[in-house]
């Protein structure tokens, strides 16, 4: 019943606003075309994309170039994250020695990496991934080392006394044991992924969303901008999805927790 | 097999060590000519550099100025938030209505990156002082919204009721129940939004700011020079460091007036 109400409700708002969108600017006109986009103008905008391209390709070019970009770098950090994680959060020598290194560079935002990364690699696809894989990376550490060191000990002892060899007792009690955890913070780097190559974008690329974002406002195009601000939260939302599809079907046992 | 603990002693040894390692391999990196001084100056070029800057104008100002400027827009756009915010969130957490209304459209931003919002926010409100602040605000919003409306959905039905019974109108009600028993939460929130704002900030000024430590940063990166890129990350790190601890110190201060901290 109170399902039923708020989905209504929900609908009723988007319907409500849509009309106050045309009503605003097609129809009285009170906002100008030059400052937000009619309706008409946004649907010109996104057909424009989809069939003539604009900022050197059409929409489907560049969301899979960031897609693409998003993905190795996300993927780089993941592959470097969660072992770093898993050792410093079962060697106590590690975490000594790293986490001094960790709390100086931590404190640096994902996004002041991009001047450095322009420096280093260029505008091309390799700052790219350099920065994602800054900003993803913290996460995936973090959590997986505090997933580690919230396992309960008795688990680790028993399996310990079992004569587990090491990779096995890597890979089939540390790792499932902290997967929850580990799963938090590939959400979180997920997020500063995109936050950090829209960022990227933005500043200096030949491809991708953010790129389109950036002609767009040279071009004083609010449309376009419109068309690219929102191709960048249906990814968000997809990669975010499909990251929760892996999550419970890696973690079945754990449905409880995963349900949020 | 198992690891023990570390005595403290043995702590910062091996800290130093990890230290010692990261910094002797990146001046090894430069001094060896493995890679060009220019684009990896050494630590010590670094930390000279950032002295420099503290009297020598780079981009228009010095590093005080630009950090000047930067905290200025970073103080206006986290306070917007936090006004906007923080009453949003109780009204939502009081008024059933209102949260049905509005959680499907803030769910829906959400999705949206704060920095997408850059040519908008140039658009509608320039690149001096109103767009930077519009991203800050993008950034610091959302926690400090969810924050309070979890607080007051969180508060304890007793006291809710108790005022319901006594008569109390809406607006007594929020202010003087819904209010302080959330203080906690959304002090954690302000707290998480301070970080996202810090965090936005820098974003915003590395595309649409024309001072500032961010803007800096990409004049520095379009003239090649490394070290004073890197002075910049470091004052970007060490005042997001700044304002985390005073917040913290004003979390635990706060917590502990209501016997809640330790």
């Amino acid at each position: 019943m109170t399902r039923w109400r708020q989905t209504g409700i929900g609908l009723a708002t988007f319907a409500l606003l849509v009309g106050l969108w045309f009503a605003l600017t097609a129809w009285s006109g009170i906002i100008s075309a030059g400052r937000f986009p009619s309706p008409t103008d946004f649907w010109s905008a996104f057909v424009q994309i989809n069939t003539r391209g604009y900022a050197g390709g059409q929409l489907a070019a560049h969301a899979f170039h960031s897609v693409v970009l998003v993905v190795m770098g996300f993927a780089v950090a993941v592959a470097t994250g969660v072992p770093l994680g898993l050792w410093m959060g079962w060697s106590r020598r590690a975490e000594a020695a790293i986490n001094p290194v960790f709390l100086l560079i931590r404190p640096i935002p994902p996004l002041a990496w991009i001047p450095l990364a322009i420096l280093w690699l260029g505008l091309g696809d390799a700052a790219k991934i350099m920065v994602i894989w800054f900003a993803a990376f913290v996460p995936s550490v973090i959590n997986t080392f505090s997933g580690v060191r919230s396992i309960e000990r008795p688990l680790l002892e028993a399996a310990i006394m079992l004569g587990t060899p090491r990779w096995r007792f890597v890979a089939e009690v540390l790792a499932p044991a902290a997967a929850p955890m580990i799963f938090t913070g590939l959400r979180l780097s997920l997020q500063a992924a995109w936050t950090t190559l829209v960022a990227a974008e933005l500043v200096g690329a030949l491809l991708g969303l953010g790129f389109i974002l950036n002609v767009a406002q040279q071009d004083i195009y609010p449309a376009m901008i419109l068309v690219g601000m929102l191709s960048v939260g249906v990814l968000g939302f997809a990669t975010t999805w499909l990251l929760g599809a892996v999550e419970r079907r890696a973690l079945v046992w754990n449905v409880a927790g995963s349900e949020r | 097999m198992m690891d023990r603990p570390l005595k403290s002693r043995e702590t910062i040894a091996w800290g130093f060590a990890g230290l010692g390692c990261f910094l002797g391999v990146w001046t090894l990196l430069t001094v060896s000519g493995l890679v060009p001084r220019q684009f990896l100056p050494t630590p010590l070029d670094v930390v000279a550099r950032i002295i420099e800057l503290l009297t020598t104008p780079f981009a228009g100002a010095t590093l005080p100025q630009h950090l000047a400027s930067s905290f200025g827009r970073y103080i206006v756009g986290v306070s917007l938030a936090a006004l906007v915010g923080i009453p949003t969130g109780l009204l939502m957490g009081w008024f059933r209505l209102l949260d049905d209304i509005l959680a499907p459209i803030f769910e829906a931003l959400r999705f949206i990156a704060p920095i997408a919002w850059v040519p908008f926010a140039a658009l509608w409100f320039g690149t001096g002082i109103g767009g930077p602040v519009m991203i800050i605000f993008a950034g610091a919003f959302p926690p400090c919204l969810i924050n309070a409306y979890r607080g007051a959905r969180f508060v304890d039905p007793r006291l809710i009721e108790a005022s319901r019974m006594l008569g109390t109108s809406h607006l007594r009600t929020i202010v003087e129940i819904l209010l302080p028993a959330s203080v906690p939460s959304i002090v954690a929130g302000l707290r998480v939004a301070a970080g996202l704002g810090w965090q936005s900030l820098v974003g915003a000024e590395l595309i649409v700011a024309a001072t500032g430590v961010g803007f800096m940063m990409v004049q520095a990166q379009a003239n090649v020079s490394t070290p004073t890129v890197m002075a910049g990350m470091i004052a970007i790190g060490a005042a997001g460091m700044l304002i985390d601890v005073l917040l913290r110190q004003g979390e635990a201060l706060i917590l502990r007036r209501r016997g809640l901290g330790p």
